[in-house]
């Protein structure tokens, strides 16, 4: 009897290592939950000091079409409108999105359904490649191939939207592919079975049924991606001319938020107005991820609401 | 059988080098409830899917011996698979309705078909819920999701889109074995509701439900089918020891 209470009452060396281990994963977890909490805040509190301390006005940053930190206009204003920027960076990513989407969809479909075998075999080891390519490559070859190829096709510098938009088209199709071929692998076996049992052709079977019930893990794929291209900075900066003008057609010279950030971040200096403006361009590509990541979870609710 | 709608002869089925069905034969009269009844492995999913060609998805499958529909080869090269699988139609163990709802569902297969008029889809959906059983538990939903239905209902929904197609030959795999006894019932409810009108081959390790609901019933057994009786008197008084045995609970 009282080896039992003992025995109840002591702790047990399982109990005990439970405990270390929680303790672990719990400190694990304060510290990432820090770090993000004090990113959020250092560029919270410096993009927020354009507006609060340099005393720039909101809409005019958001709305003004001339970037040129540290000079005035005509009425004593910075030039500090961030809307070329804003607008190439949703430009170029809705537009590799938009390009990339149905070569994505229709290399999934062969690897998954037309011939899972060569999908299996050659395409997947490829696209695994492609994605683990790093950026700084894709955008020497745009410098090197699409932007004399837009020179020469349709003049000017060659440097432009179109260019950024081919980069990232090529740079976001494998991730958006992979994402996509993952998707329908999950579509369950048995909607191809009983599409094809009530007398469904094969491609029936897969446009109406299969692409029908991956459509929100088709939709995440492609969110995924232009995340990655409105984030994508070296690439794009690469070939996309870093005009920071209101691009006019596709093929004029255009900035993204990104490429302006990094080609200017190290020639500011920190704490002035020129830098925190920068910072400013970091809030919003951090806001914009977050829109993202929202959207995507949204999406995924509404794909497994059944 | 001079009136069989479907007739199998020596049916043999390789998955690789492995034979899984050892070559016999067997026929289905028009109309009417057919069980295939067997234990675990026997044969009995092998052998249905080997009557709509549900094979062909699979490589490595090989099937020989002759399968007849109303004088059709099955497996002549010519043979559409698409147009066989209209008129021999499957429904499997788990209620599989696509994601859409109810109504697109029981649609799918007339529009795949080509049939867009509303007024004719429209009756024939609520025709094809109505054989299944499930009109009056649907009827004011019909635009919900399937996916939003019990497993039963589910189920039936399920049937009701292998109906709406209106195949003269419905092959069924367990369709119950995943549902709770009252739903179970609902579906039997279904299939003797529909058994004049078409010709229904079903496998069941239920069976009490095979002899509920079957005209007659085939007793399959390591690839082989051993016998094949009417239902009542494959239950009372079969011919085959091995049958004996089973039903009685011996093995299996
Ligand atoms: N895809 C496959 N590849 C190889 N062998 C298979 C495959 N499917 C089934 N088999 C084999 O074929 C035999 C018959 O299987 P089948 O699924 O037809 O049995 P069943 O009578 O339907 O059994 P159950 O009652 O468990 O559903 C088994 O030995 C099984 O292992
Ligand atoms: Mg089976």
């Amino acid at each position: 009897m009282d080896q039992i209470r003992e025995s109840l009452l002591k702790t047990s060396i399982a109990t005990k290592r439970e405990r270390f281990g929680r303790s672990i994963t719990m400190a694990a977890l304060i510290l990432i939950a820090v770090i993000v909490v004090s990113i959020f805040y250092f560029i919270a509190s410096k993009g927020l000091s354009t507006f609060f301390v340099d005393k720039i006005n909101v809409w005019e940053f958001l709305s003004g079409k001339t970037w040129n930190p540290g000079t005035t206009d005509a009425h004593g204003k910075q030039e500090v409108g961030a809307l070329p920027m804003i607008v190439g960076s949703f430009l170029i990513t809705v537009l590799s999105a938009i390009i990339a989407t149905p070569f994505a969809i229709g290399t999934a479909v062969f690897m998954t359904e037309i011939s899972p075998k060569h999908g299996a075999r050659i395409l997947q080891p490829v696209i695994e490649l492609l994605v683990g390519i790093p950026s700084v490559v894709y955008g020497f070859i745009g410098l090197t191939v699409i932007v004399p190829l837009q020179r020469h096709i349709f003049g000017g510098s060659g440097f432009g939207v179109l260019a950024g938009t081919v980069v990232l088209f090529v740079m976001i199709l494998p991730t958006v592919t992979s994402m996509t071929v993952d998707t329908l692998r999950s579509v369950p076996q048995y909607y191809r079975e009983s599409a094809l049992a009530i007398g469904a052709t094969r491609w029936q079977a897969i446009y109406k049924v299969i692409l029908r019930a991956a459509t929100p893990g088709i939709l995440t794929a492609i969110v995924f991606g232009m995340a990655r291209a409105f984030g994508e900075a070296l690439a794009v900066q690469m070939v996309v001319g870093n005009a920071p003008i209101l691009p006019t057609n596709l093929t004029s010279p255009a900035a993204t938020l990104t490429s302006i950030l990094t080609q200017g971040i190290g020639n500011t200096v920190m704490g002035s107005m020129q830098n925190d403006v920068l910072w400013t361009l970091a809030l919003i590509l951090l806001f914009m991820s977050l829109v993202f990541n929202i959207i995507i979870r949204v999406i995924g609710k509404k794909g497994e609401l059944k | 059988m001079a009136d069989s709608i479907l007739t199998t002869e020596n049916v043999r089925l390789y998955y690789g080098d492995k034979e899984a069905l050892h070559g016999f034969d067997l026929d289905f009269p028009e109309k009417g409830i057919t069980a295939l009844i067997g234990p675990s492995g026997s044969g009995k999913s092998t052998y249905i899917r080997a009557i709509n060609r549900m094979h062909d998805l699979t490589e490595g499958v090989t099937v020989t011996g002759n399968f007849m529909f109303k004088g059709n080869n099955i497996y002549a090269p010519t043979t559409d698979t698409v147009e066989l699988r209209k008129q021999i139609g499957m429904v499997f163990q788990q209620p599989n309705p696509f994601p859409f709802s109810i109504y697109d569902n029981v649609a799918f297969g007339l529009r795949i078909a080509g049939k867009t008029k509303k007024v004719e889809l429209d009756e024939i959906v609520e025709k094809s819920l109505k054989q299944a059983a499930i009109w009056d538990e649907v009827k004011d939903v019909l635009h919900k999701s399937a996916l939003s239905l019990s497993g039963g209902q589910q189920q039936r929904v399920s049937i009701a889109r292998t109906l709406a197609v209106s195949p003269d030959i419905l092959l069924l795999d367990e369709p119950t074995s995943a549902l709770d006894p009252v739903s179970s019932h609902k579906i039997e409810e279904t299939l003797m509701n529909i058994r004049n009108d078409y010709t229904i081959i079903i496998v069941t390790h239920n069976m009490s439900q095979a002899s509920r609901i079957s005209d007659r019933t085939a007793f399959f057994m390591d690839g082989n089918l051993i016998e094949v009786s009417p239902t009542t008197q494959l239950f009372t008084d079969p011919k085959e020891k091995q049958t004996q045995d089973y039903i009685t609970g011996r093995f299996g």
